[in-house]
């Protein structure tokens, strides 16, 4: 009985120190403040192994409540991502310190054009690094169309009444329809808000529902025809019916950007921005890119893409389709309480 | 045990309850009066709670005062007759149907609704149907009809338990002699079962109308966005306008109103049997 009780006590000896031998000593933590399921949990073990830094990661849903979550200051987060207009706000309001670039020596891999979209809410670039963006678009039923769908018309000229999901989201409806009317979708013009509330009311007897995550789910079920969708959406919804299309309207539309940046907060300014450089080496942004299916902003990610998912509108928007496209910024504070006023009208008509 | 020691005990038995109620109703409730009589500058103002007259507010509440005076309306029609029919069964199968009747209740109640939204939809099963027999398809997915269907099916359990608890009360020996004495089923039922069955009613009808009055999933899941309850306004003002204010102070608003009802039944629930389930 005491030799195997001797020899239990040395497996146990040996397992625990093949157990330390894999793991690295930790030499320091991190805090990561992120969205729920926006990164591949294997990759953040990876990054520990690599470096010894270990990543406590946050979740958040919308950027509403990361922002309320960052503010409310209980946790110390020492690196956040979030999406352009919140990101904007941080910024304003002082919340990040500037990055050194020369320590993120992966920079390169992000394409130029997409340091260019980061301009509108970071002017230059000394924020934030881009993660993962994407397009605001129509995802239709090719089959059930009369004509090829390219412009955001088709949701105003009646043709598909009672075909139509929209979303339900104040900015994204608004938006749509600011850039059929030829504005910006950053308008802070009283009169072109409420042009673009008169087009909404006059379209909302043909839409079918005002919906969020159901939106493409409708279309792939053929409950409707159209939908105004999200281009990561739009790529899931491909792939559950093969009759589905996705466009980026030629008027122009929003283009959004989920960035990183590091807090004031900080303690360990190195550790994050190795976390940064690591994100943006060509395997890790793969592996993400796989796990997420956005559009990644990693040039080396893409180059390494099949032809056939290169030229996808929904994983790779085209330089074309972005053309007239906006990266959403925050509006003045009178508008966006017009807004909210006028988008409530529009519910209750 | 003298008097003082009872008291202590008591107190001591009862001192989760009223953490549980300082914790979880005061406090709530004091934070959001704080929100809705200030600003966003955290001035004081009656801005907020005077809001609900505004016309799209105004809309909202009488739009949900209608679905709500209809689900109740129709939740009793359909209620009465299955009581009834229930009553006529031996107690064995009255609970065994009962219990049919409660087994949806076990589960989550946003499942059920998104059933409903299968159930209805263009290409839904309900249209399959429809024009497999032959007939014109249906289009009340996300419309007012689809929310209502959707209320009535997910309130009417609470209706049905209180009036079967008041009804099953009723002695069959009263019935007997009013049978006795040359009463048909309609005037046994309109002289003795329904005055007998008002306590259940009314606290069926509390239990229907107010969460129906103050619902925003159900009308956000089967009105397609397209309909707007007052509490989808209070919802949007918390979750995307940003609007704490301005949220709580219609919140506040909608309380009274229900206070107002709550207040309307219980003057005449004077008998205390109309809290089966409460």
């Amino acid at each position: 009985m005491k030799k195997v009780g001797i020899f239990l006590i040395v497996i146990c000896m040996l397992l625990s120190s093949v157990g330390c031998g894999n793991k690295r000593e930790i030499v320091g933590t991190l805090t990561v403040f992120n969205y729920g399921d926006y990164i591949d949990q294997d990759m953040l073990d990876l990054f520990t192994e690599e470096t010894g830094i270990e990543v406590k990661y946050e979740e958040a849903l919308t950027p509403e409540e990361m922002y309320t979550k960052y503010k409310a200051g209980a946790i110390n987060y020492d690196l956040v991502c979030s999406t352009d207009y919140m990101i904007q706000k941080l910024i304003s309001e002082g919340e990040l310190k500037e990055l050194d670039m020369s320590l993120i020596t992966n920079k390169d891999n992000i394409g130029e054009r997409y340091w260019e979209f980061s301009k509108s809410f970071d002017p230059e670039n000394k924020y934030t690094v881009p993660y993962f963006w994407g397009t605001l678009g129509i995802l239709y039923d090719k089959t059930r169309v009369k004509a090829p769908v390219d412009s955001w018309g088709v949701l105003f000229n009646g043709d598909y009444a009672g075909e139509i999901i929209m979303q339900n989201s104040m900015r994204d409806t608004f938006m749509l329809a600011l850039k059929y009317l030829g504005y910006s979708l950053n308008s802070n013009d009283e009169n072109e808000v409420r042009q673009a509330q008169q087009l909404l009311l006059e379209q909302k007897p043909d839409v079918q529902a005002y919906l969020v995550d159901e939106a493409r789910d409708e279309v792939v079920a053929g409950n409707a025809v159209m939908a105004v969708v999200y281009s990561g959406e739009a790529y899931l919804g491909k792939t559950y019916n093969e009759n589905l299309e996705y466009v980026v309207p030629k008027e122009g539309s929003n283009v959004w950007l989920d960035s990183w940046g590091i807090t004031q907060k900080c303690k360990n300014v190195e550790a994050a921005h190795k976390f940064l450089d690591f994100l943006c080496r060509e395997d890790v942004a793969k592996t993400n890119f796989e796990y997420i299916y956005f559009s990644t902003p990693n040039d080396a990610v893409i180059n390494s893409l099949s032809e056939e998912e290169r030229n996808d509108e929904t994983i790779v928007p085209s330089e074309k389709s972005t053309e007239n496209c906006e990266v959403c910024v925050q509006t003045n504070a009178d508008i966006t309480e017009l807004m909210n006023e006028l988008w409530k009208e529009l519910k209750s008509e | 045990m003298n008097k003082k020691e009872r008291a202590n005990k008591q107190s001591l038995i009862s001192s989760p309850y009223i953490i549980w109620v300082i914790g979880f109703t005061v406090l709530p409730l004091l934070v959001i009066f704080r929100y809705a009589f200030t600003d966003s500058n955290g001035n004081f103002t009656f801005k907020n709670v005077f809001a609900t007259f505004d016309m799209i507010h105004m809309k909202a509440i009488i739009y949900s005062l209608g679905i709500a005076l209809g689900c109740t309306v129709i939740c009793v029609l359909l209620s009465y007759p299955l009581v009834m029919a229930l009553r006529c069964l031996n107690l064995k199968k009255q609970k065994f149907t009962l219990f049919i009747f409660i087994l949806p209740m076990w589960m989550n109640f946003i499942l059920r609704v998104l059933a409903w939204q299968m159930i209805l939809s263009n290409n839904g099963i309900l249209n399959f149907v429809l024009t497999g027999i032959g007939l014109e398809p249906l289009r009340i997915a996300n419309t007012g009809t689809a929310l209502m269907i959707g209320v009535v099916y997910d309130y009417l359990p609470y209706m049905v338990l209180p009036i079967y608890n008041a009804i099953s009360e009723i002695d069959e020996d009263i019935i007997e002699a009013a049978k006795d004495l040359g009463a048909d089923g309609f005037t046994v039922f309109c002289k003795i079962i329904f005055p007998m069955s008002l306590p259940g009613l009314l606290s069926g009808i509390v239990m229907v109308f107010v969460p129906t009055m103050t619902s925003f999933v159900i009308s956000d899941i089967l009105g397609g966005g397209k309909v707007q309850l007052i509490g989808n306004v209070i919802e949007q003002e918390f979750t995307k306008a940003a609007n704490w204010n301005l949220g709580s102070g219609l919140s506040v608003s909608l309380m009274i109103f229900v206070l107002i009802s709550m207040a309307f039944t219980t003057k005449n629930d004077n008998e205390g049997k109309g809290t089966a389930i409460w």
